[in-house]
């Protein structure tokens, strides 16, 4: 495995010999059959020079072992990848930004420290899944749901930290805006709580998240300020009921009023996440003569696609709902919605998905329907991409391109068209890609992800070079459109960043300041977030 | 390469507790069952994800659920958990041990013949 960069191998074996010491033989990984497990497995670089990849790892299992791994850091000038659980797939995984890093491994760290169904918010260190923690709920029957992403695996901290997302309400799916307070061992060694957290007799530190003077939460995501350590979390109290209830919209301009109530109904904090499809999508697979109609030019008027939704009585876009509540005011909020929608698009159908009360007993909770709605982890995402009958030959992994597109009916059919047509100019054939039925993702509160992965291989680099191409190029269009990033993999996070371009990008020489000031040795995930301490910018 | 260390550190791995199967178990619970076990997946799917990859892999010559197989042996096992298979990412030793891995490595093959009545001794 690589070295950490600039450091005599006299000096890492003394650096090793001094980490071993502060967490103990077993939990320091420097066999290259241990490191390797942090290699990416979805890397676009799989076994190519430019991939990025640890030189050891380390797994400290408490705040004070971080600190001391930070020091010993800081004193040789090792660079450390703090991971969680290190399952950011499609976005990462567990490899660095730099090659030769130190992997901080804080799997072991795995205590939750709180959970509070009377407030409302839990308190978990980064080891800390979201298996675990609904565990830990179901297990002492507390009257809280947690919003789970779509894989249950990866870490509470870790997703929030990494601007994760989920399936519930808005206010709980934005997993680093339910954050409340964090505990961060700082570049050189020091410990600081955030919120009221700062405040040593304070016992508010999952209630209040700001305490006072600035909020600085937000230099601990997507960033290499320090090493969390604990964080509080916001949870939804359980509610009595769950309906998941469907519009069907048969006109493709129907996205428009579709997603003007929707936006209503969901800004007023009567619905859930609004889930966009379109049946089209897996329909155009299995009949050519609609396949034929989303590759036609002239597929964007929609008259071609009004008049196959006409003869086959097919919708051109339905809208999941989600209402959670006492029955009586989820039925009612239901009964308004379908009144919203009945006026606003003529000819919408409704149809009746879930009902589902709780608590549910473990037979009910296998077989409902979208588990994630109702804050339940699993894995099932993992059909995607899977080997299936329908995909006898999967990839081994996905890039994902998460571009973000206002939340309005014209701007996801002008992104799609942007990037159906971009693709086409790029020479690249993904169809499952982007096309006329491709819909929004609404995990992101108040936005819109128009959302897709581009396949990765571990034996084929030629896969890699046509995602790796088509993935830049993609990012380069969106932005040209004002379509920006807002997750990515490492090895494009410079290029994301250098999107961010206001004002000779300002945002990202802020960045470097802050880097410089807090991190001057730039040992804590330089490159983390597209900007670099000043030793490793480009123009040094 | 990286195969044969793997399979010459099990060859010496520490002989397995008397209680590995049921430790086996727990960990196959924990780790493997969201995508491997029994039950339906996602709207549409009638199968967890890795037992769907597995039935479409086998086409039914073998089963489809991992604690089904009679033909696992916990090299196998523990050849998969370390390197991942398609989309599934390999564990690292902070998920699962190389203790827990003899364990779940016990708990898989326990319906191989060659491994069912293999003599067990703890060590720990």
């Amino acid at each position: 495995m690589p070295l950490p960069p600039h450091l005599s191998p006299q000096l890492w074996q003394e650096a090793l010999t001094r980490l071993r010491a502060a967490v103990g033989p077993d939990a320091l990984f420097t066999a290259d059959e241990d490191v390797t497990l942090y290699r990416d497995a979805y890397s676009p670089v799989w076994g190519e020079p430019e991939e990025r990849q640890a030189s050891a790892a380390v797994a400290p299992n408490s705040t004070d072992q971080v600190q001391a791994v930070v020091r010993i850091a800081h004193h040789f000038g090792i660079p450390l990848f703090p991971i969680a659980t290190g399952r950011n797939l499609g976005y990462g995984g567990s490899a660095p930004n730099l090659s030769g890093s130190v992997i901080v491994d804080l799997k072991r760290m795995n205590r939750i420290i709180e959970v509070d169904d009377k407030r409302h918010f839990a308190i978990v260190e980064p080891g800390v899944s979201y298996f675990d923690l609904y565990r830990h709920i179901q297990e002492r029957g507390l009257d809280v749901w947690i919003d789970v992403p779509d894989p249950g695996w990866g870490s509470v901290m870790g997703n929030a930290l990494d601007h994760g997302v989920g399936h519930t309400w808005s206010s709980y799916r934005d997993h680093f805006g339910s954050h409340c307070g964090l505990e961060v061992v700082l570049p050189n060694g020091e410990v600081m709580r955030t919120g009221m957290g700062a405040m040593s007799s304070a016992k508010t530190s999952g209630d209040f998240r700001y305490g006072f003077g600035p909020y600085v939460d937000g230099l601990f995501a997507q960033a290499g300020f320090g090493i969390v350590t604990r964080m509080g979390i916001h949870l939804m109290p359980r509610p009595e009921c769950f309906l998941h209830r469907r519009v069907l919209a048969y006109r493709r301009q129907d996205i428009v009023p579709l997603v003007e109530v929707a936006n209503k109904l969901e800004d007023a904090g009567l619905v859930g996440m609004p889930l966009y499809e379109s049946p089209m999508f897996g329909a155009q697979f299995a009949d050519k003569a609609l396949r034929d109609i989303a590759t036609a030019s002239d597929v964007w008027n929609g008259n071609a696609i009004d008049r196959y939704a006409a003869e086959k009585t097919m919708p051109a876009w339905q809208l999941g709902l989600s209402f959670y509540g006492p029955a009586e005011v989820v039925e009612a909020s239901w009964r308004h919605a379908q009144a919203q929608f009945a006026k606003a698009i003529p000819g919408a159908k409704f149809e009746t998905i879930e009902t589902l009360r709780f608590p549910l007993s473990p037979q009910a909770e296998e077989e409902a329907l979208h588990k994630v709605l109702i804050g339940v982890p699993n894995l099932n995402i993992f059909a995607i991409g899977a080997r299936s009958a329908t995909n006898p030959e999967p990839a081994d992994g996905h890039l994902l391109f998460s571009p973000m597109v206002a939340r309005s009916g014209e701007e996801v059919m002008k992104a799609q068209r942007l990037f159906t047509e971009g693709m086409r100019e790029m020479g690249t054939d993904f169809p499952m890609s982007y096309g006329p039925f491709t819909a929004p993702f609404t995990w992101m509160p108040r936005i819109f992800a128009l959302t897709t992965g581009l396949p990765v291989s571990r034996s084929d680099p030629k896969v890699n070079q046509r995602s790796r191409e088509t993935m830049r190029k993609l990012i380069e269009l969106g932005a040209r459109h004002g379509y920006g990033e807002y997750r990515t993999p490492p090895l494009f996070q410079d290029q994301v960043m250098g999107t961010y371009d206001f004002n000779d990008n300002a945002l990202r020489r802020f960045c470097e300041t802050l880097k410089d000031a807090v991190d001057p040795k730039g040992i804590i995930a330089p490159g983390r977030g597209g900007f670099w301490p000043r030793a490793m910018r480009k123009e040094a | 390469m990286r195969w044969f260390l793997l399979a010459a550190a099990l060859s010496s791995a520490p002989a397995l507790a008397a209680d590995a199967e049921p430790q086996g178990q727990a960990i196959f619970i924990r780790n493997c069952a969201p995508c491997h076990g029994p039950g339906i997946g996602n709207p549409g799917e009638n199968q967890k994800p890795g037992t769907a990859a597995l039935a479409a892999k086998y086409g039914g010559k073998l089963p489809a659920l991992l604690e089904e197989r009679r033909d696992l042996t916990p090299e196998l096992v523990a050849f998969f958990v370390r390197n991942g298979a398609t989309v599934m990412a390999p564990y690292r030793k902070t998920e699962i041990s190389d203790a827990d891995l003899v364990a779940l490595g016990a708990y898989l093959s326990r319906n191989n013949p060659k491994f069912s009545g293999r003599k067990i001794r703890k060590t720990s």
